[in-house]
């Protein structure tokens, strides 16, 4: 199973995930992260939103 | 680039070096990190990367740093601010900004305030954090109207004045600079002021101790701004900045947030507009593309981002510990600086660098930079030339270039063009 994890403490807001798979991601009003199922399918789209956050806020963990 | 005023590379110290303006020096003479070919970077960036892939090189101020140029290793030193700080900014100048007289430690102090570039976090979070929410996507959709009207206008300007026009300063230039004035909350009467000195401060090829004039002006005119919003907070960002966080931010944070976001917004997407259309007029087929397909402008943003690469480095950083990038030993105390538009042409990071694509669509390039320090404004940024690049390609859909002369801007932070005369219809 991989999960998928945002930390919002280190989100910096760039908005880049949403941009990228805006159907699993969104911002908040202070643009800080936010997931909108708790926990969806890691496909191609969410990796490559993981690779995209420059903050390292995103995190798949494989267990 | 005529004889005169030629400085050569190694006459004089480098105080000396900082104090002659760039512009009237031969490209050869520019530091390798803003070294160009037209659109590409100079060939021996590309040499690094291929070879030892980081060097030691002098800086314009006569500081040595390591030049990275790997697009893996541009990633990680942005992404670990930790071994790579900007806090050191401060007591240095930037990168290819020259003539700047000594200044005293309480100047600089104020100076760094609010500038988010100069700090690490949780410093740099802290600052950060007030500011994300006004770019944010939803935001930016609030803006798109008065940005396409801003656009129009300028548009409907062009076609009236008739061809031919110079691109950057009929379009490129105060497109960008209107919309930031409306962001930041600029009144309509302080506008047309606040574009003259800006202009002045950012356009290289005039004498120093003016731009700098410029600079204190617009600095005392932001003061006076940041004052009058304090009493009155408005509907800009300013105004926002002053109602939520007003008690947590001091006066020279507030000036500094809005000379960052003035200089920083202004420039880049405006530079982008103006070698963005040159490089399409050059690629017709894919100016077809992303005057007629209203899919292809988000992947044809991305592509001529990491193309066309226009910040050359971004800012130094200072390592904190011993480390290594590439194979290399890096000290602690020694300066890192990026290479932009090499890393972005790594066939590491796609396929065919060389060549521009706009159908590509592919993620990843460090344009925007990466890490904390990732552009704020990079959704503005985007959104802007998502609306202004089929705007303009449709209402003049034979758009060509008026002159075989192409004058690229070398001697700045930010590449672009000085000017670009342009045609369309029967003229
Ligand atoms: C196409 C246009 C743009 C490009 C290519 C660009 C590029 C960059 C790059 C490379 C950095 C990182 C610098 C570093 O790490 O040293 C950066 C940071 C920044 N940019 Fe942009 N930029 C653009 C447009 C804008 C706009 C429109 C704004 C503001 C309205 C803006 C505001 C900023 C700010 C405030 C930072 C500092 C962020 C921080 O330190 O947290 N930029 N930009
Ligand atoms: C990348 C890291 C950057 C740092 C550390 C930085 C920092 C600064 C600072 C501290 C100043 C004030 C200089 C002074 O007046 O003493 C300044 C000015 C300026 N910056 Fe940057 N900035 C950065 C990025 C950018 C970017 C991305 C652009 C282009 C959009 C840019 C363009 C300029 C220009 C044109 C000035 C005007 C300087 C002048 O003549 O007063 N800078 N920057
Ligand atoms: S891409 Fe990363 S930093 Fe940006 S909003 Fe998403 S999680 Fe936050």
């Amino acid at each position: 199973m991989s999960e998928l994890r945002a930390d919002r403490g280190v989100c910096i807001g760039a908005g880049m995930c949403v941009m990228t798979d805006s159907a699993v991601f969104d911002q908040d009003d202070d643009g800080i992260v936010v997931l909108l199922e708790g926990a969806p399918e890691v496909d191609e789209k969410v990796r490559a939103a993981v690779d995209a956050c420059p903050s390292g806020a995103l995190s798949i963990t494989e267990s | 680039m005529t004889e005169t005023a030629r400085t050569r590379p190694d006459e004089g110290t480098a105080e000396a070096a900082s104090e002659t303006a760039l512009a009237g020096r031969s490209v050869e003479e520019l530091p390798l990190h803003m070294q160009r070919a037209g659109f590409d970077p100079a060939p021996e960036l590309r040499a690094i990367r291929e070879g030892e892939g980081v060097r030691k090189v002098r800086t314009p101020f006569g500081l040595e740093a390591w030049l990275v140029t790997r697009w893996p290793d541009v990633r990680e030193v942005l992404g670990d601010a930790t071994t790579f700080s900007n806090a050191w900014q401060p007591h240095r100048r930037m990168p290819g900004l020259p003539g700047m007289p000594e200044r005293s430690p309480e100047e600089l102090a104020r100076m760094r305030a609010g500038n988010l570039l100069a700090f690490d976090p949780p410093e740099h979070t802290r600052l950060r954090r007030m500011l994300t929410p006004e770019f944010t996507g939803r935001r930016m959709q609030r803006l798109e109207p008065r940005v396409r009207q801003i656009v129009d206008q300028h548009l409907d300007a062009m076609a009236q004045a008739g061809p031919p026009a110079d691109l950057v300063a009929d379009f490129a230039l105060p497109v960008p600079s209107l919309v930031i004035c409306e962001l930041l909350g600029v009144p309509y009467e302080d506008r047309a002021e606040f574009q003259r000195r800006s202009a002045k401060l950012l356009d290289l090829s005039r004498p120093t101790d003016e731009r700098l004039r410029a600079g204190e002006e617009q600095r005392e005119y932001m003061t006076s701004l940041v004052a009058r919003e304090r009493a009155h907070p408005g509907d800009g960002l300013l105004g926002m900045l002053v109602r939520e966080h007003g008690a947590d931010l001091t006066t020279d944070e507030l000036v500094g947030i809005a000379n960052l976001l003035l200089i920083a917004g202004h420039e880049t997407t405006s530079n982008m507009l103006g070698l963005g259309t040159l490089a399409l007029m050059d690629h017709p087929d894919q100016l077809a593309l992303v005057r007629d397909d209203p899919e292809a402008i988000g992947p044809a943003v991305e592509e001529l981002l990491r193309w066309l690469s226009i910040v050359h480095s971004g800012t130094f950083k200072s390592v904190t510990r011993p480390t290594e990038i590439a194979g290399h030993a890096i000290a602690e105390g020694d300066l890192v600086m990026l290479s932009i538009p090499a890393a972005n042409r790594d066939p590491a990071l796609v396929e065919d660098p060389e060549r521009l694509d706009v159908r590509r669509g592919a993620l990843g390039h460090v344009a925007f930079g990466h890490g904390v320090h990732h552009c704020l404004g990079a959704p503005l940024a985007r959104m802007e030339m998502r609306i202004a690049f089929p705007a303009l390609l449709q209402r003049f859909p034979d758009l060509r270039p008026a002159s075989e002369d192409r004058r690229f801007r070398s001697f700045n932070v930010v590449y672009g063009m000085e000017s670009l005369p342009v045609a369309w219809g029967g003229a």
